[in-house]
């Protein structure tokens, strides 16, 4: 069985909210990671967690940069190490708005460019450094501060936009399963190249649920399917167990959808959107692992 | 020119107290400015608002420094804070609480404000609210009357539980 | 009607009363609220806007842009990182003569991560061909963006205007609001060479040397031209909503031997601090310059002159200082305070004026 480190990386004073899911997640990823780790931070919620000046709760460099910048940041730590010849692992930690909107260029620039990093892109699935405003990956139907009436347009597929860029590593996590985040993380490191990791962070004040519940509304995500963990190794995809067995027997998703306040009052037309969206995509994964496409 | 300091933790309800003060004060017919002095964060760390009220135009903007009352609407940041922090010699102290309080030898109120909420089920996302019921604790003190205080929770709120949380605060506490 | 309201509210609130065509903007701190407060205008109904939820600023501005040019209304709102993620878009919207209307929740810039008052972020944007005011309450915060609308959209000016509200001080604090009706305030929006089909034209096509030189000539005239159309709007709003402003907001200048010189919400406290050194007995004055862009003719002849800056120009000085030294050949006592939302208090400004060394710069707080 995998150890998990007992180092830590990051203290346990950072100012997350209580049942902050992006905090544990940034926790298991830097164990993972170790100490030779240089981290690149845009604007999110990371860059208000981690301490006010003179201090901070990191214990491996930081560097926080602009919204739009990380994957490019990142680009040019991850040359210059290559050049000085240091094995220094650059991770990005951004949220989903610093991915799927404002950074989406960058990004796609660092992939294509085949740059040798590690993308974590941690989604709650809005804007949490600003009050919850709505992201480009924001559900269907989810109401946001933006978002009054439930958010019209349906998530991006983030998975999708960077398999197009044909990644040799590209997988996806959730915070209710550390482990699993755990063992991808390492495996990711492991390889050269861009590798991309999307890791679903439950939020307890953006998605409405007491605190306590985050590991709970996690589970529920994937056991309903409507977060499916899998990794794509050179193209090549593997559905991990909790997703396998979410698609024998998943629990209906309005269980989901039902103890999260941001999706209170959603039409049926939006359920039906969400639920057709999360069938698609289970079976086009299925389809691909069965290398039928 | 009274000056009003409110300490909280995010999420209470401390700035929107704030405002609702400014606004029950405007009702009244005076000048009144609240703001809100915003670290950069998160959800239950201490924040502080300031409430200003006049019978002329407020041209003051920075912090309030020496204030005439201090209103403590979560006990526990006194560990962390000084609130008392520049209160005036003949200034007053009012704190949620459970039980009487002397705060620095103060003048001190004590109002058992959470439980307020509790009994009128003013809950949201597992916490109770404060502002509303706070409002009415204030209405008692004399620093705003209690017809503004009823109009301006009910403008900007619709549900009628706060009116009734701010009128039990205002017969529970005693002056 | 009275109301009391903060400072973004308000600006939403003078929206609302405006109607824009199209409204596009990105959440930023401390200007969010603004963006929210439309988004549920939009949402409720109150206001028809077509609200685009654009993924950048640099989208925010390039969408209004391509609104304004069909001849449709636009608006945005930003600060400090979106105002600099939009700046190629900025020029574009003034360079393009779109009357594009956009508030500035100003904000320091980062690194580090700074979410307070600073004036650095439009100051850098001082160059683009933008009009630009600088308010001080809640009310001004809204008179301003309705009259900006009518200035940017007057045929003598046709240039886009920024309305500056410092970060939290004033956009997050509640005072008295008297919002308005606007009736015919605002003529409707008649913008020439709007793109029209049946008469195509190209835009923006590349420009040799002697059209582009002739194009900023142009642009220069406007901006002069403007100080015209601000006067005479501010008179008619005055007439209309019994609310007048000018260039400079003038406290006990008249009789003053020393005047502070300052932007936003210092300039209200600075007024503080002259009575309490009017009580002392000195003879002091607050000008607190309200447009930027066009920059207006001040008269500081024959006192001291004390200039707060919240901005700075590495390596040249407080942008306000300088530009009082080239423009009206005064040297001040330039004071450097209050970036990244230091608290310049009354106190704090009345001991710079008692304190003050004609010629000198001094950074509050970490110089000498
Ligand atoms: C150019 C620019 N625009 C806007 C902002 C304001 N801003 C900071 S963080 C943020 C949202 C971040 O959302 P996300 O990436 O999902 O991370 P989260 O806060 O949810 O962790 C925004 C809008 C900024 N810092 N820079
Ligand atoms: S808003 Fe959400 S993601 Fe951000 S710190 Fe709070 S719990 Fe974490
Ligand atoms: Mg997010």
């Amino acid at each position: 069985m995998t150890e998990i480190p007992k180092e830590e990386y990051i203290l346990k004073c950072t100012s997350a909210c209580a049942g902050c899911s992006s905090s544990l997640i940034l926790r298991y990823v830097l164990k993972a990671a170790g100490e030779d780790t240089v981290l690149v931070i845009p604007a999110c919620c990371t860059s208000v967690i981690q301490g006010i000046y003179p201090n901070t709760a990191m214990n491996v460099p930081i560097y926080n940069v602009a919204f739009a910048a990380a994957a490019a940041c990142a680009s040019g730590m991850s040359e210059a190490f290559a050049k000085a010849k240091k094995k220094t692992n650059v991770i990005v930690y951004a949220g989903d708005g610093g991915t799927v909107d404002i950074g989406i260029q960058a990004l796609s620039g660092a992939f294509e460019r085949n740059t040798n990093f590690l993308y974590i892109c941690y989604d709650n699935e809005a804007y949490g450094n600003t009050g919850m405003q709505r992201s480009g990956s924001t559900p269907t139907g989810a109401r946001t501060t933006t978002t009054p009436g439930g958010k019209m347009h349906a998530k991006k597929d983030l998975a999708g936009i960077v398999a197009a860029h044909n990644p040799p590593y590209l997988a996806t996590a959730c915070s209710a399963y550390p482990m699993d985040l755990f063992k991808k993380v390492k495996k990711a490191l492991s390889i050269e190249g861009p590798k991309f990791i999307h890791v679903l962070a439950p939020c307890p004040p953006g998605w409405r649920y007491p605190s306590e519940q985050t590991i709970e509304v996690g589970k529920l995500a994937v056991k309903s399917g409507m977060w499916i963990l899998y990794e794509r190794e050179y193209g090549k995809v593997t559905i991990n167990g909790p997703s396998k067995a979410a698609m024998i027997k998943p629990i209906p998703i309005e269980d989901y959808l039902s103890v999260q306040g941001r999706f209170k009052g959603i039409t049926r037309e939006a359920v039906d959107m969400l639920k057709s969206q999360a069938e698609k995509t289970a079976k086009h994964l299925k389809l691909e692992e069965e290398g039928i496409c | 020119m009274y000056e009003i300091r409110i300490h909280s933790r995010g999420g209470q309800g401390g700035v929107t107290a704030a405002r609702l003060l400014a606004l029950a004060a405007f009702r009244d017919g005076k000048y009144a400015t609240a703001c809100p002095f915003y670290g950069a964060e998160r959800r239950g760390a201490p924040v502080v608002s300031f409430v200003r009220i006049d019978d002329h135009p407020i041209r003051v903007y920075s912090q309030i420094r020496s204030p005439d009352l201090v209103v403590v609407l979560d006990s526990s940041v006194m560990e962390t804070v000084d609130v008392l922090q520049g209160l005036k010699e003949e200034g007053t102290v009012l704190i949620n609480a459970t039980h009487g309080m002397d705060v620095g030898g103060y003048r001190t109120y004590s109002i058992d404000l959470t439980g307020i909420a509790l009994r009128e089920n003013l809950v949201v996302a597992g916490s109770p609210i404060l502002n509303t019921p706070v409002l009415g604790a204030l209405a008692k003190m004399d620093i705003v009357s209690v017809e503004s205080v009823t109009s301006a929770i009910s403008e900007m709120f619709s549900d009628e539980r706060n009116v009734k949380a701010a009128q039990a605060a205002f017969q529970e506490l005693v002056i | 009607m009275l109301t009391i309201a903060t400072g973004n509210k308000a600006v939403a609130a003078a929206i609302k009363e405006i109607r824009p065509d199209v409204v596009a903007a990105y959440p930023i701190t401390p200007q969010t609220e603004i963006v929210e407060q439309i988004a549920e205008y939009v949402t409720s109904g109150e206001l028809d806007s077509r609200y685009i939820p654009v993924e950048s600023e640099h989208s925010a501005m390039a969408a209004c842009i391509g609104a304004s040019v069909t001849g449709a209304r636009s608006f945005t709102a930003t600060s400090s990182h979106g105002l600099f993620y939009m700046h190629e878009m900025v020029n574009w919207a003034a360079g393009g003569r779109l009357p594009i209307v956009m508030a500035n929740v100003n904000r320091a810039l980062g690194p580090g991560w700074n979410v307070w008052a600073e004036h650095t972020d439009s100051l850098q944007e001082r160059d683009t061909g933008w009009l630009q005011v600088y308010v001080s309450t809640v009310q001004e915060a809204y008179d301003a963006t309705l009259m900006a609308f009518r200035i940017a959209e007057h045929h003598d000016v046709l240039l886009p205007v920024m309305i500056n509200l410092d970060g939290f001080t004033l956009s997050h604090i509640m005072q008295s609001l008297e919002t308005v009706e606007l009736g015919d305030f605002v003529p409707p929006i008649n913008l020439p060479y709007a793109i029209d089909t049946a008469s195509p034209r190209g835009y923006g096509t590349l420009t040799g040397p002697n059209d582009y030189f002739r194009f900023r000539w142009d642009m220069e005239r406007s901006m002069r031209d403007s100080v015209a159309v601000i006067r005479e709007t501010e008179d008619e709003f005055a007439r209309r909503f019994g609310r007048s402003y000018g260039f400079t907001e003038d406290y006990h200048c008249d009789d003053a031997d020393v005047v502070v010189v300052s932007m936003g919400t210092i300039g209200k406290e600075a007024e503080v601090a002259v009575d309490q050194l009017r009580r002392e007995g000195m003879k002091a004055g607050s000008m607190r310059l309200r447009w930027l862009r066009p920059f207006p003719d001040l008269d500081l002849s024959g006192r001291d002159v004390v200039v707060i800056d919240r901005d700075y120009s590495f390596g040249f000085g407080g942008v306000l200082a300088q530009s009082l030294k080239a423009k009206c050949g005064v040297d001040p006592f330039s004071v450097i305070a209050g970036l990244g939302g230091q608290e310049v208090t009354y106190d704090d400004i009345a001991s710079f004026v008692r304190d003050r060394r004609i010629g000198e710069e001094h950074w509050f707080g970490v110089s000498d």
